[in-house]
């Protein structure tokens, strides 16, 4: 492209390592953020910043070595991880492992796995391959096709149970679809069918647990201390945290536990209470731009399937935040979606570095590609 | 055309497809973005300090810390109620190794019973495991020191002081000085309405008789705080501020513990009430109703057979029989008739009256008969009866005689001023203001009109009319002091650093009279009882080291029929006479006024009493030498 060329210097060492200086240093700064926060929310317990650590060592590891990977293999090998992917998950149904009240996990003797983890990435990248391989805008009944490739997961992954999995794989499948440029037509007709298929999933999907969220959120102050004592504590130790924050270590609604899953789901909260809004705002623009620099990668990628596929998984990164952002401040139900990297904990880690490393991979492999 | 058939890809359209939808996406996600903030915005910044005050909430909790109780003295600083430390054994279930191994050994070395064992165990189900549990309250000095011996052995258990009431004269000063104990629900209501509920948040008891309940205020103190940050557990993590309580006053009762103590003997074995009061002051020095008991019981929660014992018994000490009995005053009020008889002119004090032992009214054949069967003579054996003689020897019938010619408005009104039937105004919140009966008092009690014979018996304080002993004092104070009244007053003032405040007396409205001189005539016969001959008190005084006034007094409680004599062996035990006494001293110089009322102890028993106390009040006074009191005398007359 015109601007690449323009580029002074011509590839640099990091684009020959297959590295986004941009993406990383972002990522970078977002996990110290999430490292001091943990610390706050854990009780100073040295302990959890080692285990968070270790698991954004390993996270980091991934995603340097996915952005190896030449991206035509990436395509080659969408269709393979989606029906391994799918297998497990029906596999999951029966022989999966139970806990906290969720069938999710794959005992694989040394390891315990959860395949939605892999239909995250899997997901984005058949639909990308499957629509990429027709021209743009896809047909009717390519969109058709591909719905189904997203549902089925999504169906699966919801019975588990698993909303918050389950909502972002389908946010991931329906960016691609929406970035490959499926008509408005057909997407007002989704829109329409989905709050349509809302009462369906109210009756029959949805676990009381799940209704009880949505109740909760819906009117937190009517149980404050059964289900709508998570969210009146967040609201708290974020309305409590001002324009300037506690200081770090010292939000009392952290620290002293009125908080719940502080370290894990509800940080942000933590964050909020310590940091005040001027916090938020920095932290919002970090997230900002990595979601910007990955619109650009996406628009700056040479084919059809790295641009559905980059868009698909930045979009879908962006959903994360807001889901997880929205929830802890009381604008949408509770939904177990961690904040990205920030977060402490869990498998997610992995598959959300592995996704910037494909990031990477279309970021800086577009000359080879070119070639090719 | 074969081609065309087949879509091509145009690569640049697709690119612009995506770069439209992706900026579309865009917009999206910068109006999430501006939805996120704007919320967060609401949050931290419009509804700050609405979070901000429940933010601590959730983590400021403020224990209230209950004050000292003041202490209670009587006039020569001697302490009548103190509080003492009760210690209770508490387990902290957390910091405790082996709970269940902590218990038995706890149990084996303190004889833990399996009662005490379960009651802890029902508590520690429903405690936080970090909150102490109660195992044993009250422990005595042997089990604390036992336990203290032995305390390395037991973490998590330790020794909780708490202060609670102790009264060292036990029931000598119980209707007086009352008790406190633990606040009930009715108390607890009682505070709300008075709006004093926050200042007892950490108050275990609460003045529930006497003194102790009259003087609550001044006695409680103000309710401090400590401002502690808690987690969400309610563990206190560290104290924020800390308002120390302000304790309450320490007061200095008139009350002379010797004194009362001394009224307390005389009174052994019997029932009734004395009443010692000081004329110059309305100061209360002793007051005491036997039988008593022991407010120590009360303070801890008395026992339900304790307490029914207490109820039951046909002796009814739970009654302060000095304040809340209502006896008939009988000859007791002859002074004050004396007295209203001649400031009305009814009598002159040379008029005389024919005493033959009976009254009746014209017209009636009904007859009013004299205690003595055949009446009363004077100094010259004459049956010629004076107001002095009459006051001396307690004539009925002079009395019948000046009553009927009072006529009860005159009277009632007077005694009115005397403070007979109604309130003292003592610091105790048990009195009854007793009957001082009237025309509208028997018609809306008895639903009858007044007759001429009631006000005939008036005369000589029976039919309707009763008091109590305290009135009877206060009353003799008025006129001691010649018509200057005051409030009976058991509280004397503050003890502040060991220095006492006094408080100024309490001073009523005065009886007035006409003539001044009249106090003096009836003054005179009051001394005339304790001194003179045929005096009805004068052997029971005796050889006395001070020169006192009084008047005797007999009440019936068994009316007996015309032509019928008394007779005291015919007459049950609980209708036998009550005695009364009412008494000052010195003569000349009124500073000591008692009142005694024995209840069914026979005529004459309360005069005894009442120098046996008098006597105490002058233990320091020398002899008086014969000169002296011929003098004084003399000088009386």
């Amino acid at each position: 492209m015109l601007r690449d060329k323009l580029k002074p210097g011509g590839p640099s060492l990091l684009n020959k390592i297959h590295i986004d200086g941009w993406l990383l240093t972002a990522l970078m700064i977002l996990m110290t953020v999430g490292l001091i926060t943990i610390y706050a929310a854990g009780g100073k317990d040295i302990g959890l910043i080692q285990r968070q650590g270790i698991r954004l060592g390993i996270a980091m590891i991934a995603m340097f070595v996915v952005a190896q990977i030449p991206i035509g293999a990436f395509r080659r090998s969408s269709i393979y991880f989606y029906v391994i992917g799918l297998i497990m998950l029906v596999a999951v149904l029966f022989i999966g492992t139970v806990g906290k009240g969720a069938q999710r996990w794959l005992d694989l003797g040394f390891m315990q796995f959860q395949p939605s983890e892999i239909m995250k990435l899997a997901v984005p990248m058949m639909v990308a391959w499957y629509i990429s391989r027709h021209t743009l805008p896809p047909k009717t009944w390519h969109i058709f096709t591909g719905f189904i490739l997203v549902i089925s997961p999504t169906l699966l992954i919801a019975k588990q149970p698993d909303l918050g999995t389950s909502l972002l794989i389908a946010s991931s499948g329906f960016f691609a679809l929406f970035l490959a440029g499926m008509s408005w037509k057909l997407i007002s007709t989704v829109g329409i069918l989905g709050s349509g298929f809302a009462p369906v999933l109210w009756i029959f999907l949805m676990r009381d647990y799940q209704k009880q969220r949505v109740l909760t959120f819906l009117n937190p102050e009517s149980d404050p201390l059964g289900s709508g004592y998570h969210i009146i504590q967040s609201k708290i130790a974020i309305g409590s945290g001002g324009v300037e924050g506690k200081g770090w270590l010292q939000g009392t609604q952290s620290q002293l536990e009125f908080l719940p899953e502080r370290h894990t789901d509800f940080i942000f909260a933590v964050f909020s209470e310590e940091f005040g809004f001027y916090g938020v705002i920095g932290l919002l623009i970090i997230y900002a731009a990595i979601v910007a620099r990955g619109m650009i990668i996406a628009v700056r990628a040479q084919d059809a399937y790295s641009k559905i596929l980059a868009g698909s998984i930045t979009l879908t990164f962006f959903v994360y935040v807001f889901v997880n952002m929205g929830m802890v401040s009381g604008i949408l139900p509770v939904v177990g979606v961690p904040l990205p990297l920030v977060s402490y904990g869990g498998t997610s880690m992995v598959t959300l570095l592995a996704g910037f490393g494909i990031l990477m991979a279309i970021s800086t492999q577009k000359r080879l590609l070119l070639r090719q | 055309m074969v081609f065309k058939r087949i879509s091509i890809r145009d690569h640049t359209a697709e690119a612009n497809l995506f770069a439209r939808r992706t900026f579309i996406a865009l917009l999206v996600i910068v109006a999430m973005i501006f939805t996120l903030l704007s919320n967060l915005y609401y949050l931290q910044i419009e509804r700050h300090e609405d979070y901000q005050t429940r933010s601590n909430g959730n983590r400021i909790k403020v224990l209230p810390v209950a004050p000292n109780r003041g202490l209670i003295y009587d006039r020569n600083g001697v302490v009548l109620a103190e509080n003492r430390p009760v210690y209770s054994l508490k387990v902290i279930p957390e910091e405790t190794e082996e709970l269940d191994t902590t218990l038995a050994q706890l149990s084996a070395l303190l004889d833990i019973t399996d009662e005490e064992v379960a009651d802890f165990q029902k508590e520690f189900r429903s405690t936080r495991r970090f909150k102490p549990v109660t195992l044993r309250n009250q422990l005595n000095e042997q089990d604390v020191a036992l336990f203290s011996a032995h305390q390395h052995k037991f973490k998590g258990v330790s020794i909780d002081a708490r202060l609670t009431r102790y009264y060292p004269y036990a029931e000598s000063l119980t209707h007086m000085l009352g008790y406190v104990a633990k606040i009930n629900k009715r108390d607890l209501q009682k505070l709300t309405e008075a709006g004093f509920e926050d200042n007892y948040a950490a108050t275990y008891d609460i003045g529930k008789l006497g003194i102790e309940k009259y003087h609550e205020n001044l006695l409680h103190g103000q309710v401090g705080y400590q401002e502690v940050e808690v987690n969400s557990q309610g563990r206190a993590i560290r104290t924020l501020s800390f308002t120390p309580p302000v304790p309450g006053q320490d007061i200095v009762l008139n009350i002379d513990v010797n004194l009362q103590m001394a009224a307390q003997k005389a009174l052994e074995g019997k029932r009734g009430a004395v009443v010692v009061m000081d004329a110059r002051d309305g100061g209360v020095l002793s007051l005491y109703s036997n039988p008593s008991y022991d407010p120590n019981l009360f303070v801890n929660g008395i026992s339900s057979k304790n307490y029914s014992a207490l109820l039951q018994s046909k002796d009814r000490p739970l009654i302060n029989r000095a304040t809340q009995g209502q006896y008939p005053p009988a000859s007791t009020i002859k002074p004050h008739m004396a007295l209203l008889a001649l400031d009305e002119e009814v009598i002159q004090p040379d008029t005389t009256i024919r005493d033959n032992g009976s009254f009746q009214l014209r017209n009636s054949s009904h007859k009013w008969r004299d205690w003595r069967k055949w009446g009363h003579r004077n100094a010259d054996g004459k049956n010629r009866i004076n107001v002095t003689d009459a006051i001396k020897q307690s004539c009925d019938i002079f009395f019948y005689d000046i009553a009927y010619k009072l006529g009860i408005d005159r009277i009632s009104a007077k005694m009115f001023e005397f403070g007979f039937g109604d309130y003292t105004g003592i610091d105790l919140y048990e009195e009854s203001a007793a009957i001082m009966p009237d025309r509208g008092w028997k018609r809306a009690n008895k639903n009858l009109p007044w007759y001429p014979g009631d006000t005939v018996i008036i005369g000589i304080g029976q039919s309707y009319w009763t008091t109590t002993p305290l009135q009877l004092a206060q009353s003799v104070a008025t006129l001691a002091n010649r018509g200057t009244r005051y409030v009976p007053q058991i509280i004397r003032g503050n003890m502040i650093e060991g220095r006492q405040l006094i408080f100024d007396p309490k001073e009523l409205r005065p009886v007035e009279i006409k003539n001044p001189d009249n106090w003096d005539i009836v003054l005179n016969g009051m001394y005339s009882v304790v001194n003179e001959e045929k005096g009805t008190a004068l052997t029971a005084f005796k050889d006395a080291n001070y020169i006192s006034a009084g008047k005797t007094g007999t009440a019936q409680l068994f009316q007996i029929a015309q032509d019928e004599k008394y007779d005291k062996e015919n007459v049950a035990d609980r209708l036998r006479d009550n005695a009364m006494y009412v008494g000052y001293a010195p003569y000349d110089n009124p500073e000591v006024v008692i009142a005694v009322a024995l209840e069914n102890a026979g005529s004459g028993a309360a005069t005894p009493v009442a120098r046996q106390v008098m006597d105490y009040y002058f233990r320091d006074q020398p002899a008086i030498i014969a000169q002296e009191v011929e003098s004084t005398n003399i000088a009386a007359r």
